[in-house]
């Protein structure tokens, strides 16, 4: 399988400081990857870069290559506005905008050029239901999204992502602000949304990693240590590291 | 631990020292007298501005031009100045202002140029009004040959009040939590599609308030107007932008107005003020009253605005 990211030597720099070091992954398509790491090991960073989020970041730079289906996305053409459509995030405190459920989900379609309010409406219903949130939220779609509980506003971020149907998901700790039901809930959704996307996931929780993915990353202080089957980084850890931190002994 | 009061066995409780309950009660009392201090001087000058003035308020007020005889005396030039002055400022400094707030906020790149420019805004924001004035005078008066009009006192206010204007842009757009831009850009949106609809509506209830805060400044404004030559004494109004006529097409527009002289409410009480005779002083003070319910109207605009938007909008 032609992998959906093919990482070489990615190092990023916030100004001096380099917080990645020459990261080598490749990431395939229809498949949930974990990236684990003690904090500040650079796996938010790491994630960030993929989709160029991290651009907004004053004295931000990368070196290395990141190719997304063979098209390097740090060139010097790429259309960062139709990377970052393609590559959807969802971040690790629910982000939604100031406005209407609706119009939270119709904006990215808004700017996107879907004009008509048929295909809107009807992506927003698709969407919502893809994110599980349909059935809570149907009869208030008016309703400002602030007021929705922290579970329920980060599924809806989920949903504003599936509407302008991206390839890849980048989720950053999408749980560490959730209780453990909206937690369930959430990884319930990963595991279905793996039929169709290709999901990277960051998460502080070992278990959680274990529990819903298919391939994991050990970050230690900016290297990636191990990168392997999920069930072979927490079964038969190759590193010492590894082990250390997967059976809690340090992090 | 010698120091009974940090004694954490004894259980009895250790009164502070007498010397700083004193000071705690002093500085209260302190507090009290100052505040009390502010609100009877402003009581005692708005009483006394509505016993010698309240007289004077009435339809003929509003409807006269200013007289020989204080008692014939009305503000409508004054008024009406002030409408077309605030009109044109806020037209002028509004688009420019927050254009620029919003271009040094999220366009522009963080470097020396910008901290530099950053840095003079606000010292700008702080310069004296007569400054402008001479400013104003120097460059639209004289060299742009605009003469005392409107259209140069707009112009000169309108440069007053853009410091405060752009500082007010960018101090709201600073209070939308970065996490917002991130939702909007990690969707695909493009900068402006970003400003456009995110940003610019989130921070449009602390701009506007920055805004009216910014125009009843502008409305009380004596100085720079008088600086440019303003009148003290008119008995005409400028044209007026739209004239209506019994013949086809009816309706007519004109900006002709723009180019004509102009007084404002607070040069026509400073110039009542300056008068002998008792009459003109009540003229002064029915004009203070309509000037002070005037910035009072936008102030209290300004506190609903930001009122309304801050119960709308919470992160």
């Amino acid at each position: 399988m032609d992998p959906t990211f093919k990482i070489h030597g990615l190092s990023a720099f916030y100004g001096a400081k380099e917080v990645l070091k020459g990261i080598n992954i490749n990431i395939l398509p229809n498949s949930v990857t974990a990236i684990i790491g003690p904090s500040g090991c650079g796996k938010s960073t790491f994630i960030r870069s993929l989709n160029r989020i991290n651009d907004l970041i004053l004295n931000f730079h990368t070196a290395g290559k990141v190719f997304y289906h063979n098209q390097d996305i740090y060139a010097k053409d790429v259309d960062v506005f139709d990377l970052r459509r393609r590559i959807g995030m969802v971040f690790q405190k629910p982000n939604p905008f100031p406005k209407s459920i609706y119009d939270n989900i119709a904006y990215g379609l808004r700017i996107h050029d879907f004009t008509t309010r048929e295909m809107i409406d009807e992506i927003v219903q698709k969407s919502l239901k893809k994110a599980a949130l349909w059935d809570e939220v149907k009869d208030s779609l008016k309703q400002n999204a602030l007021t929705l509980s922290g579970g329920q506003q980060q599924r809806l971020c989920i949903a504003r992502t599936l509407a302008i149907e991206p390839e890849v998901i980048l989720f950053d700790e999408p749980c560490s602000a959730l209780d453990p039901i909206s937690t369930a809930k959430i990884e319930e959704l990963i595991h279905q949304l793996k039929q169709n996307y290709t999901i990277i996931i960051v998460t502080h929780n070992m278990q959680q990693a274990a529990r819903v993915s298919d391939y994991a990353g050990f970050f230690l202080l900016g290297e990636l240590i191990e990168f392997d089957k999920t069930e072979v980084i927490f079964k038969a850890p190759k590193d010492k590291r590894t082990e250390d931190y997967i059976t809690g002994r340090f992090g | 631990m010698n120091n009974p009061a940090l004694s954490k066995i004894n259980s009895s409780f250790v009164r502070k020292s007498g010397v700083n309950r004193r000071l705690d009660s002093g500085f209260r009392i302190l507090g009290i007298a100052s505040t009390a201090f502010g609100l009877v001087v402003l009581l005692v000058l708005i009483i006394d501005i509505f016993l010698d003035g309240a007289d004077r308020i009435k339809w003929d007020f509003f409807v006269s031009f200013p007289s020989r005889k204080p008692e014939l005396a009305g503000i409508l030039s004054a008024w009406v100045g002030t409408v077309w002055i605030m009109v044109l400022t806020a037209l002028i400094a509004l688009p420019l202002g927050i254009g620029a707030g919003i271009y040094l906020e999220e366009y522009a790149r963080k470097n020396y140029l910008t901290n530099f420019i950053e840095i003079n805004i606000a010292n700008l924001a702080g310069v004296p009004s007569v400054i402008y004035g001479l400013l104003g005078l120097g460059l639209f008066v004289r060299y742009f040959n605009l003469d005392r009009s409107v259209l140069a006192g707009g112009l000169t206010l309108a440069l007053l009040i853009l410091p405060v204007i752009i500082l007010s842009t960018r101090e709201a757009l600073r209070a939308i939590p970065s996490s917002i831009r991130e939702a909007s850009y990690a969707l695909g949106a493009t900068k402006w599609q970003t400003v456009q609809h995110q940003l610019f509506p989130a921070a449009l209830g602390n701009i506007m308030t920055g805004v009216i805060l910014a125009m009843s400044r502008a409305a009380g404004e004596t100085a720079p107007l008088i600086t440019i030559g303003a009148l003290t004494y008119i008995a005409f109004l400028p044209q007026s932008p739209v004239a209506f006529s019994g013949g086809f097409p009816f309706i007519h527009f004109s900006l002709q107005g723009l180019f004509d002289p102009f007084t404002v409410l607070p040069i026509q009480i400073f110039n009542w003020v300056s008068r002998p005779q008792k009459g003109f002083f009540a003229d002064a003070a029915a004009g203070i009253i309509v000037l002070l319910g005037l910035t009072l109207i936008m102030n209290a605009i300004a506190i609903l605005l930001r009122h309304h938007y801050q119960k709308k909008v919470r992160w």
